[in-house]
């Protein structure tokens, strides 16, 4: 019973998911209730979370499940990236005549699946927390039905994504052969590391994860599933499985397999590099904004890798810091994406941008922030999140790394520099709707202000995640 | 002292932007007396800074330190006697850029106004940031406002400039980024004046100065990497590249002073060779670079990589003539230049050519301008009386005490400047008056008139008076260049001369 209790937050959410199916089954036209709803619940699953005592490390349920400051924390950007992801795109669900009962309820169960996998220390419990997820957002990226690109992205997506977690699958089963358990630090600690057998294991694992946070060179659906993708679906996609994938990523390496560091560092350092230069060269050519954010989102997730390929402390801070700035930045591009709306038609290419400026003053400093931030330009919260993981990569003399990785932000400046050219120097095309929603507005507002701000306060967020101490 | 004066002169102009951002209207006169209202009470409390500092020291004054990145970074700002100078430059040059909007900039007169003040702030930043990453921040940030002011305000191959300027500097910097980082946790402080106290590991040393180096000759420039400077003067509006040739490229210079000869003395001894090469192979390649421009916008922009090639040359003669020569060439270049790329300015508000065809025969038509753009052209190519005379002339008795023929070739550099600095002005406001629209165009408004007369009155001061100046940076030079010596002697003295 006792271990229930540290589990509320995961139990609260199945129990709402199952409340809002059997509403949205005797309740015609409640779209828009269950919508609000979910929103609600996620909000009070952070309550929950928050009331879990921070600085307790417990684990459940026979050493498989495990609550500490690196679950709790994620747990929360994942919620809070949910709550955002729903809050803002009812607008955009209703034209897009997508506005059903489903959409919500699958994005709940994603994150429920994506909770459990931030909690697990067991092998098994892990990967029933990443199929949870991944069939979720299969369903969720070929939302739209009726449209040819949604469709042919959910199977995309469910082809490519089936293949990996096969792989991840047999590391799995190769791991638990060589070193007798699925449990995290059993492993950890039966662990003969001369094994060829756990090297291959923890190579599967990494290749299927890779391809959950779409790091070069498994990131090949990225693009088409962010394109084809709903745009509200794009920007769940953008944002909050990365930050789950991610922490597996961590609790994997540094639990487990601290010890093989010798094996997996030079995997995650090619994979870093690799995806920090293809994403920024590959998406000086894109002229779709939404393939843009899949090509910039490949090459920022090279940033937070670079952090995890540290092998200390700071290194794992660093990335979950970028991790959780990036999330902001997202969060306010899409934002952005979401206003550029004329006469009930979305509009997502960069010349859609065109002369933004003169007619939305407002909605173009935004973005005008946000791109500056993702380039990486002081005094803005996506230089202080690229400064905090080349200072823990600096600090383990991995001077290659750090100089490939700033070099290629010059490469991803310039794209970044196109939109805001297109935006700020061109001629202006016609006026977008300005009748956007409350949460829209507010959200953009939020990110903007704290990405500009964040200099002020560049410790605090350091601060909470200076609580993680894995090693 | 306890007042936050530092401070304050960096977070004014920020409060005057974000009051005109909030304003409603858009282009009218109230946004620019808000602007130069700001910009000129900015310029006042730096006169008083200048006022209340004490030359006889080379302490950092004024000094503030505040906790920022906890444990690691604090924000610490103070200035000494070569950076107040560079910071009342600054702030003289704003509210004159300021006023110099009225012709230039048709649109969007309110977010240009943004920008000059923004910039403002950064610059002043720079000049006084006493820690590395602070001082990056500020130096970095400062791309921004000058790539909307080039890419939105510019003329036609706008886009193309703005990039280039962006990238470039860009380029430049992330090195410096690696080396700020890598710098923190050799000394374990990224504290300026810990630093010169401290001292870098020998070892370290070159490699950090280079790191330093490409983002400082990139912003200059020296050559071979000078070649945005002439795409963004050109393309920049009349206000922008005043602000490029007074402030920007002086950070560079600062930097040299203040970092590579301050924390990396035994470095910046081993690679002295390499900056006195560049040094003259821009003063001599920009000067016959510039005799064959057509533009004239273009021509001053290579007059300035010469110019900074002076800049360079005499701060790494690590003399006290050289360097002071070096400080005062760059207040110098900040007015003269500035100086001349607003009477280029003026005739093209008033022709809308920059060529130097257009023109010929002005001295009949703008007698006036005629005279204030020959004390400028004058003091440019360092005529004795205008302080472009003593800047040179200490740069180059520094370089004669170090090395004879580099003094030489530099000297060489002297005359081309006069050549073609008189050639633009005979081409320009003597000769025949051939093109009959030239006819049209009146003399010097008052507020021009302002402003020109504002930057020759210093120009001319200084020239035969330069003591001010001198004082004041007098000390801090001198102990930089004890600390250098003794630093080299005791780190490094397979490399001492």
């Amino acid at each position: 019973m006792n271990n229930l209790n540290f589990i509320s937050p995961e139990i609260f959410i199945s129990l709402s998911i199952m409340f809002l199916l059997i509403l949205g089954v005797f309740r015609k036209n409640g779209s828009s209730l269950i919508h609000n709803l979910s929103i609600g619940f996620l909000l009070i699953t952070i309550i929950l979370i928050l009331n879990n005592p921070f600085e307790t490390d417990v684990t459940l349920f026979g050493n498989s499940y495990v609550i500490d400051n690196l679950s709790s924390l994620m747990k929360i950007l994942t919620l809070l990236g949910g709550a955002f992801v729903l809050s803002i795109s009812t607008k955009y669900l209703k034209i897009s005549k997508i506005f059903l009962i489903e959409y919500p309820i699958l994005i709940l169960c994603s994150i429920l699946g994506m909770m459990v996998m931030i909690s697990s220390n067991d092998l098994m419990v892990f990967y029933i927390g990443l199929e949870l997820q991944s069939l979720a957002l299969y369903v969720l990226a070929s939302f739209n039905r009726d449209q040819l690109k949604s469709s042919e992205s959910g199977l995309k997506y469910f082809v490519l994504s089936a293949l990996s977690s096969g792989l991840l699958l047999y590391g799995c089963s190769l791991i638990y052969g060589f070193s007798g358990s699925t449990n995290f630090n059993i492993i950890g600690n039966s662990m003969d590391s001369t094994h060829y057998g756990l090297t291959f294991g923890i190579v599967f694992i990494l290749v299927g994860l890779a391809f959950k946070i779409s790091a070069v060179p498994f990131h090949m659906w990225a693009p088409d599933v962010y394109e084809g993708s709903p745009t509200s679906v794009t920007l769940f996609f953008a944002i909050v499985p990365k930050v789950a994938a991610l922490t597996v990523f961590i609790r994997f390496l540094y639990v487990p397999f601290f010890n093989m560091i010798d094996q997996w560092q030079p995997i995650i350092i090619f994979l870093s590099i690799a995806s920090m230069i293809f994403g920024a060269v590959a998406a000086i050519g894109q002229g779709n904004l939404k393939r843009l954010v899949a090509y910039s989102s490949i090459g920022h997730i090279g940033y937070a890798l670079a952090g995890l390929s540290v092998g200390t402390n700071e290194g794992i801070q660093s990335s979950i810091v970028y991790i959780s700035i990036y999330m902001v930045m997202n969060l306010g591009l899409f934002s952005c994406l979401f206003m550029m709306k004329r006469n009930d038609q979305y509009f997502e290419t960069i010349d859609d941008l065109s002369g933004l400026s003169k007619n939305h003053p407002v909605l173009s400093l935004s973005l005008l922030v946000i791109l500056f931030s993702l380039a990486g330009i002081p005094p803005l919260a996506g230089f202080f999140a690229k400064f905090y993981v080349f200072k823990s990569v600096i600090e383990q003399s991995m001077y290659f790394l750090a100089i490939v990785g700033l070099l290629s932000t010059v490469i991803a400046a310039f794209y970044y520099l196109r939109i805001i050219k297109v935006i700020y120097f061109d001629e202006e095309k016609e006026k977008y709707d300005t009748d956007h929603s409350v949460w829209l507005k507010i959200s953009l507002t939020f990110s903007t202000l704290l990405i500009l701000l964040y200099f002020i306060f560049p410790s605090k967020l350091v601060e909470i995640v200076s609580r993680i101490n894995l090693i | 002292m306890n007042f936050p004066i530092l401070s304050s002169l960096i977070l004014l102009p920020t409060i005057g932007a974000l009051f005109l951002l909030f304003s409603k209207d858009k282009n009218s006169n109230t946004g620019k007396y808000v602007a130069l209202f700001t910009s000129f009470v900015n310029f006042l409390i730096s006169i008083y800074l200048w006022y209340l500092f004490d030359p006889s020291t080379s302490t950092f004054q004024f000094v503030e330190n505040r906790e920022w990145l906890k444990g690691f970074v604090n924000y610490k700002v103070g200035i000494d006697g070569i950076s107040v100078l560079f910071i009342i430059l600054t702030t003289l040059i704003t509210p004159l850029c300021i006023i110099s909007v009225n012709n230039t900039i048709k649109v969007r007169l309110r977010d240009f106004l943004i920008a000059i003040l923004v910039m403002e702030s950064l610059m002043i930043g720079v000049f006084c940031s006493l820690d590395l990453v602070v001082f990056y921040l500020f130096f970095e940030a400062g791309l921004i406002p000058m790539f909307l002011i080039i890419g939105i305000w510019g003329g036609e191959r706008r886009v193309y400039s703005a990039f280039k300027f962006f990238l470039y500097t860009l380029l430049g910097s992330v090195l410096m980024l690696v080396a700020i980082i890598s710098i923190y946790w050799i000394a374990g402080t990224t504290d300026i004046v810990q630093l010169y106290e401290l001292g870098i590991d020998t070892k370290y040393q070159n490699l950090l100065w280079l790191a330093f180096f490409s983002s400082f000759a990139v912003k200059t420039p020296m050559w071979p990497v000078h070649t945005w400077l002439p795409d963004a003067h050109v393309e920049a509006p009349t206000a922008g590249s005043v602000l490029l040739a007074a402030i920007l490229l002086k950070m560079a210079g600062y930097g040299f002073i203040r970092f590579s000869l301050g924390l990396f003395p035994v470095a910046s001894e081993l690679f002295t060779p390499l900056v006195y090469s560049l040094s003259l192979i821009a003063i001599i390649y920009a000067s016959l670079v510039a005799l064959m421009q057509e533009d004239m916008k273009k021509l001053i922009a290579y007059s300035s990589v010469a110019h900074m090639g002076f800049v360079t040359l005499g701060i790494f003669t690590i003399t006290q003539q050289g360097i002071e020569g070096s400080i005062i060439q760059m207040i110098s270049h900040g007015l003269v230049s500035a100086a001349l790329f607003l009477c280029v300015g003026v005739v093209y508000d008033r022709m809308h050519s920059r060529l130097i065809k257009t023109y010929g025969g002005l001295v009949s038509v703008m007698p006036k301008y005629s005279i204030l753009f020959m004390l400028f052209t004058l003091a440019a190519l360092g005529l004795p009386g205008t302080s472009g005379f003593i800047g040179e002339f200490l740069i180059l008795m520094g370089a004669f005490k170090d090395n004879f023929l580099v003094a030489v070739i530099a000297s060489l550099g002297v005359i081309f400047g006069a050549a073609y600095m008189l050639w633009l002005y005979r081409r320009v406001v003597f000769g025949n008056l051939v093109n009959k629209d030239l006819l049209k165009i009146p003399d010097l408004d008052n507020s021009e008139k302002f402003i020109l007369w504002s930057l020759a009155i210093p120009v001319l001061f200084f020239g035969f008076y330069p003591e001010p100046l001198i004082n004041t940076i007098e000390v801090s030079v001198n102990d930089l260049i004890e600390m250098y010596n003794f630093n080299l002697n005791m780190y490094g003295p397979e490399v001492q001369k």
